[in-house]
């Protein structure tokens, strides 16, 4: 048991980020090839479709599949954009990957664009971590003197600019249309699709969204191939995978591993269950992903099938651990207020659902909740779900939906007895920050 | 084209359409708020969610593409769960209190609540508060009933063209407003009263004056600008309360500018006149209209008997109908005068003996959308006419090419390609580089009857137009209120003539109001002998006949025209509303009917003749203008004055076949004035809230932006060279005319030259509306 690094690996250090040490671990590598041997963009997509790496933004989407859907022969800019507005509860590695190795995701992204012919890129950095936007400036500004980026990149008549771009914090501008809206000087808020980016998107051209950690591994896929990518992880579950542990382990943190390694042992890497105490449940693939109850849980390896087979998502890989002194109720109320707030306001289900979702929950755990609620709940959620412009709906609806149904004793002891079913004091000596609601 | 099947029928449409085109082809009603026809798709109330075959979840008809075989099921119990779910969700944070929302009987949102919302509410929580915004005087709000369903939003962005409301905040908290500070000062603003689907928006002059059932509703025609936009007029107890656009997809669409929605509020002016009135020794008497009319025939009998027929001045207004200008100009030739025009604002009438037929756009409003390029010369274009400036910008879109040759750079909230932003007396000479410049590239020869010679050189931007219009596969070239109003309008006309003749593409005028055409057709026009409005100001007459025309407002020369009627021997003013102004000038004055109290014509600028009824009755005692003329021309013994019904007159106006006579073409030699003045000039403005006795009255309307009081605008070179600064009181004069203005450095305004708008009171002592103005610190 230990981790397989590929994005992570020599990063130690505080000038790992740096280009030369990058150039040193052989980084560049890959965009010399793809520039110098004048690789067919054609090959090195299917290269990436052999791969099987699937999006490290949530959906998990085909990488290979999505550049192939970009107009070849397009008169005008196409362009890139690199998600890293990473604003999921309990997701936190697009930062680390910017902070620790910004070159893998300039290198990959300028491998996508010779891949796509894109002319200009773009990475949006979540607002509230200026300190990685400031150190990506200053990558991007190494390998621009580098002429690794830019016009006749490394000599070649392959030209590509890439900017970076922050946005102020709201969750919403992580989903990919807002993103692009939000590039484009306007609110973001989601496009209805279709269209797809790929035939309108940024300034209405061709664009392509990709997730930090996807550009991130593409380097990796040019070096050691498709099937040796494919082959670290699983089948249809390609590569290695940053997973962020957080909540009741003992050592929190980014861990990077190959798709397919059992949950037990990524537990195991952060250290184990805090004090020892008993894993309650797990939402293994950032807030948005259904809970898991700890048994199945403890079954599952972590790839895309099998979480998916145990009715969750691998999501961003946002792995959040619950144990026994959690109350379930008020970990949901926490949920929903996220998405509450973070909801942009568009569509009618999610505007004024999310609100209704909370405001349930909340009453729920603070003693006022009626018996009819968790109906209630069930309902409202089928309501929004499927019915939105973007998967904030969804996001905000299945913690819900796996709460209620995984723990609805919990909910119904709320209801019944006006107070947690776990005792105030245990919480309090699980997490050191209860408050006790005013029932 | 694509088959598809909606409800078990099956429809055929054209590739790329929507399932709700789909369904509206099909006769199937899909429930909906914040799809509308004319606006981009935002797919955001998820009302429409029907359910499609294959599909595993809803899916909204309006943003879903069509595919063929598609089936859609739009009452199916899929889809009718989802419309219900999203109809609660609109409900839970909705105020539910119809009884007090001025909406009520007439909201969408109510509407479809009685067809899909559940008579009890499942949401108990307390309910969202939305405090209100200020959108200035036309628009009201009640923001709490707000569906953000950014029909307003897109409105503003996509038609009127400037983003004047947005959506801030996220989620629950998201409301729509405008920018801080700002209101919504679009000429256009009213119609988003119209768009919103629900109670949050309403007309504030209208607001709690009455329910919509209450009102009757009847058709009319706007009688202000060119345009003749259709309008549904809501009366109750015979008062307007609330004007509507009556859709007609190939005049008005389904909008109306703020002046043709919120000028009624003039109707209940104080200044309307209800009671004939005499002046006798200088003092004002109410009579009754036997004794009105006597006085008014004594009096122009007593003219005539002295001076003769030519001794009379008869001025009629665009704004008045085909009916009474068919008759004032009968009355006036019944009475031996040839003194008769009703374009009160224009200076240059070489061309009544060039052009036999009626100026009119030349194609028509409806196929605007289909140019591919424009040259507009000499046009406030976007305020003058405010819906056909809208076409133009919704062609601008799909690619059409617009060129500007005007004095100044107003923003028209369109791409304007080519500009030349040149002084009015620069205009001819520029015009004449776009000739040499469209000669050259066709080919083509300058027409030998136009003596015209070469310009030493061709600008760039003349060039650019010229190469524009030349490679035009449909061209229009028209000429706005400025060119026609311009001291030497002919030249311009006859250039622009060329232009077309070059380019093959079709010449038009704007037309400065809704009956521009119409008086044409009236035969308000000048006989051989006769003379023009303006002549009839510079010449003063013994006696004046005014129809619905204000001296200090309407004229070419406000300043002239005041002192000709001052020094008149006997002023009849016919006229719905009194003034100062009025009461000093003319000696009786004769209540007439707005075209709300009375049938008429327009011929708006298209050619198109739009006949209206009375939607109330007179007030007080006015009458008809066509009537009070039929029986002055009875009393003065005029032949032919024997009209039962306003159809007949308009049959006598308008002979069968009008149509062939809207005719822009001008014919004959002439010569070509191309001297550029040296001395500063002014450039004149109508402001759009000012242009005729109705808007100026409309009390919600003067007190927006549109209405703010009148500044002289200069370019900030022309300043300095005057050595005066921004800012500063300027006394303004025009040989005796003179007032004192503040005067602002704008770049927008062509060098050496001055834009003063007339139509305002605080330029009525002003001369003419073009040609020298000096201008010096106070
Ligand atoms: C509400 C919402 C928030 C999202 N936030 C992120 C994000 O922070 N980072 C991200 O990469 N993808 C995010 N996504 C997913 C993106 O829309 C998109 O699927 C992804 O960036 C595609 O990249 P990938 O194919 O490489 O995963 C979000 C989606 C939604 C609906
Ligand atoms: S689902 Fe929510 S976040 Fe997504 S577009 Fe609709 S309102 Fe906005
Ligand atoms: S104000 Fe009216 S039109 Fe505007 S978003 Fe709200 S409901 Fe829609
Ligand atoms: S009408 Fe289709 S979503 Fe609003």
């Amino acid at each position: 048991m230990s981790a397989r690094e590929l994005i992570l690996a020599g990063t130690d250090g505080d000038r790992g980020w740096r280009l030369d040490n990058y150039l040193a671990r052989g980084g560049y590598s890959a965009l010399k090839k793809v520039v110098g041997e004048r690789i067919p963009p054609e090959n090195i997509i299917a290269e990436l479709k052999a791969s099987v790496l699937r999006g490290r933004g949530g959906a998990g989407f085909p990488t290979g599949l999505k550049w192939s859907f970009m107009p070849r022969s397009f008169p005008g800019d196409k362009y890139l954009a690199c998600n890293s507005d990473e604003g999921e509860p309990g997701t936190f590695k697009d930062r680390d990957i910017l902070r620790y190795n910004p070159h893998t995701v300039i290198e990959g992204m300028a491998i996508a664009a010779y891949a796509m012919g894109a002319t200009r890129g773009y990475n949006y950095i979540h607002g509230e971590i200026f300190e990685i936007y400031e150190r990506f400036e200053e990558a991007l500004a190494e390998a621009r003197a580098a002429g690794l980026i830019g016009s006749n990149i490394l000599g070649s008549d392959f030209s590509f600019e890439l900017f970076a771009h922050h946005g102020y914090g709201a969750y919403i501008c992580g989903e990919e249309t807002a993103l692009l809206e939000s590039i484009e000087g306007k609110k973001g808020q989601p496009r209805f699709k279709p269209p797809f980016p790929a035939s309108y998107g940024l300034y209405g051209k061709p664009t392509t969204i990709n997730n930090t950690e996807t550009f991130a591994s593409v380097p990796f896929i040019i070096n050691m191939g498709g099937e040796g990518f494919l082959e670290l992880g699983k089948p249809n579950n390609g590569g290695t995978k940053l997973f962020s542990v957080s909540g009741h382990v003992n050592r929190p943190g980014n861990y990077e591993i190959e798709m397919g390694t059992p949950f037990a042992e990524l537990l195991e890497m952060a250290g184990g269950m805090r004090g020892g105490r008993k894993l309650k449940g797990v939402i293994p693939g950032g807030s948005s992903a259904p809970v898991v109850p700890a048994d199945i849980m403890m079954d599952c390896t972590m790839d895309y099938d099998s979480i998916s087979k145990a009715g969750s998502m691998l999501g961003s890989g946002a792995v959040i651990v619950m144990d026994e002194t959690t109350c379930m109720v008020k970990a949901l109320e926490r949920l929903s207020y996220f998405y509450f707030e973070e909801s942009c306001g568009q569509c009618t289900p999610c505007r004024e659902g999310t609100g209704w979702l909370y405001r349930v929950v909340h009453r729920i755990e603070h003693g006022l909740g009626r018996p009819d609620d968790l109906d209630l709940l069930n309902s409202v959620t089928g309501n929004i779900m499927g019915r939105t412009i973007c998967a904030l709906g969804d996001a905000a609806s299945m913690p819900v939906q796996s709460f209620v149904k995984h723990f609805g004793d919990e909910f119904l002891y709320h209801i019944e007895n006006k107070k947690c079913l776990v005792p105030p004091e245990v919480q309090y000596e699980g997490s050191q920050i209860y408050v006790s609601p005013k029932c | 084209m694509l088959e598809i099947e909606i409800d078990g029928k099956a429809v055929t449409v054209e590739d790329g359409s929507t399932v709700m085109d789909a369904a509206n082809k099909a006769g199937v009603y899909i429930p909906h708020f914040c799809y509308h026809k004319k606006l981009s798709i935002a797919a955001n109330c998820r009302m429409c969610l029907v359910q499609v075959e294959k599909a595993p979840k809803p899916l909204p008809a309006c943003a879903t593409p069509v595919t063929g075989g598609m089936k859609v099921w739009t009452r199916s119990e899929q889809a009718i769960k989802a419309q219900k779910g999203v109809m609660e969700f609109l409900l839970i944070n909705h105020p539910l209190d119809c009884p007090i929302c001025d909406q009520g009987g007439e909201c969408q949102l109510q509407d479809l609540a009685v067809g899909y919302g559940a008579s009890q509410s499942r949401y108990q929580e307390e309910k969202r508060v939305v405090f209100n915004k200020n959108l200035g005087p036309l628009v009201t709000t009640d923001m709490t009933r707000c569906i953000n369903c950014t029909r307003c939003v897109r409105f503003t962005q996509e038609i009127a063209g400037e983003m004047e409301l947005g959506q801030a905040f996220r989620g629950e908290h998201a409301e729509i407003m405008p920018f801080i500070e700002k209101t919504v000062d679009s000429e256009l603003s009213g119609n988003i009263i119209d768009l919103c689907p629900v109670g949050a928006l309403t007309s504030k002059p209208f607001r709690f004056a009455a329910r919509t059932w209450e009102l009757a509703r009847r058709k009319s025609v706007s009688p202000h600008d060119s345009l003749g936009a259709n309008l549904i007029v809501q009366v109750k107890h015979d008062e307007v309360k609330r004007v509507l656009p009556l859709e007609n997809e190939a005049i008005n669409e389904c909008w109306l500018s703020d002046k043709d929605r919120f000028s009624y509020e003039g109707l209940n002016s104080e200044e309307r006149l209800t009671r004939p009135m005499i002046k006798c020794d200088g003092q004002w008497r109410e009579v009754d209209w036997q004794e009105a009319l006597e006085f008014a025939a004594n009096g122009l009998r007593s003219v005539l008997t002295d001076h003769g027929g030519e001794a009379l001045g008869v001025l009629g207004s665009p704004h008045s109908t085909v009916e009474e200008l068919y008759l004032l100009q009968k009355l006036a030739r019944g009475l031996e005068c040839e003194n008769v025009d009703f374009r009160l604002r224009q200076a240059d009438f070489r061309t009544d003996t060039l052009r036999p037929g009626a100026p009119w756009l030349g194609m028509p409003i409806a196929e605007v959308g289909d140019l591919d390029q424009l040259l507009v010369i000499g046009s406030f274009l976007r305020k003058d006419t405010p819906l056909l400036a809208q076409r133009v910008r919704q062609a601008a879109k799909r690619g059409l090419t617009v060129s500007v040759v005007h004095p100044v750079a107003d923003d028209w909230l369109l791409p304007v390609r080519n500009r030349a932003t040149v002084a009015p007396s620069a205009m001819p000479a520029f015009l004449r580089e776009v000739v040499f410049a469209l000669a050259e590239l066709k080919n083509d020869k300058v027409s030998a009857e136009l003596e015209l010679n070469a310009p030493e050189a061709i600008s760039d931007v003349a060039h650019n137009i010229a190469s524009a219009l030349a490679g035009a596969a449909n061209a229009a070239v028209w000429l706005g209120n400025l060119a026609v109003q311009h001291a030497r309008s002919t030249d311009l006309q006859l250039l622009a003539q060329e232009i077309c003749r070059l380019s093959g593409a079709r010449m038009g005028y704007v037309g400065e109001a809704a009956n521009s055409v119409g008086g044409y057709l009236a035969g308000a026009v000048p006989g051989i002998d006769g003379l023009n409005a303006f002549r009839m100001i510079n010449q003063p007459r013994h006696g004046y006949l005014l129809l619905n025309a204000e001296a200090d407002r309407d004229f070419a020369d406000s300043h002239a025209a005041q002192r000709a009627l001052e020094t008149a021997r006997f002023v009849v003013a016919l006229s719905s509303f009194g003034s100062a102004n009025l009461a000093q000038l003319a000696d009786v004055l004769l209540p007439i009917s707005p075209f709300t109290e009375t049938s008429g014509t327009f011929v708006n600028c298209e050619g198109k003749a739009q006949s209206f009824v009375a939607v109330a009755k007179p007030r007080g005692d006015t009458r008809p203008g066509w009537k009070v003329l039929r029986v002055l021309g009875n009393l003065l013994a005029v032949d032919g004055f024997d009209f039962n019904d306003s159809e007949s007159v308009l049959r006598a106006a308008l002979a069968d076949g009008y149509e062939s006579r809207l005719n822009n073409r001008l014919a004959a030699r002439p010569v070509v004035n191309l001297s550029i003045e040296s001395a500063l000039e002014r450039v004149a403005d109508v402001p759009i809230h000012f242009a005729d006795p109705l808007v100026r009255r409309a009390g919600s309307l003067q007190r927006s932006r549109d209405a703010r009081a009148p500044v002289a605008m200069a370019h900030s070179q022309t300043l300095a060279g005057l050595g005066i600064a921004s800012g500063s009181r300027v006394r303004l004069s025009q040989s005796d005319a003179a007032v004192e203005l503040e005067v602002i450095a704008d770049d927008t305004v062509a060098p050496n030259c001055v834009r003063v708008a007339a139509a305002h009171a605080a330029t009525a002592n002003l001369g003419a509306m073009s040609g020298p103005i000096s201008m010096e610190r106070v």
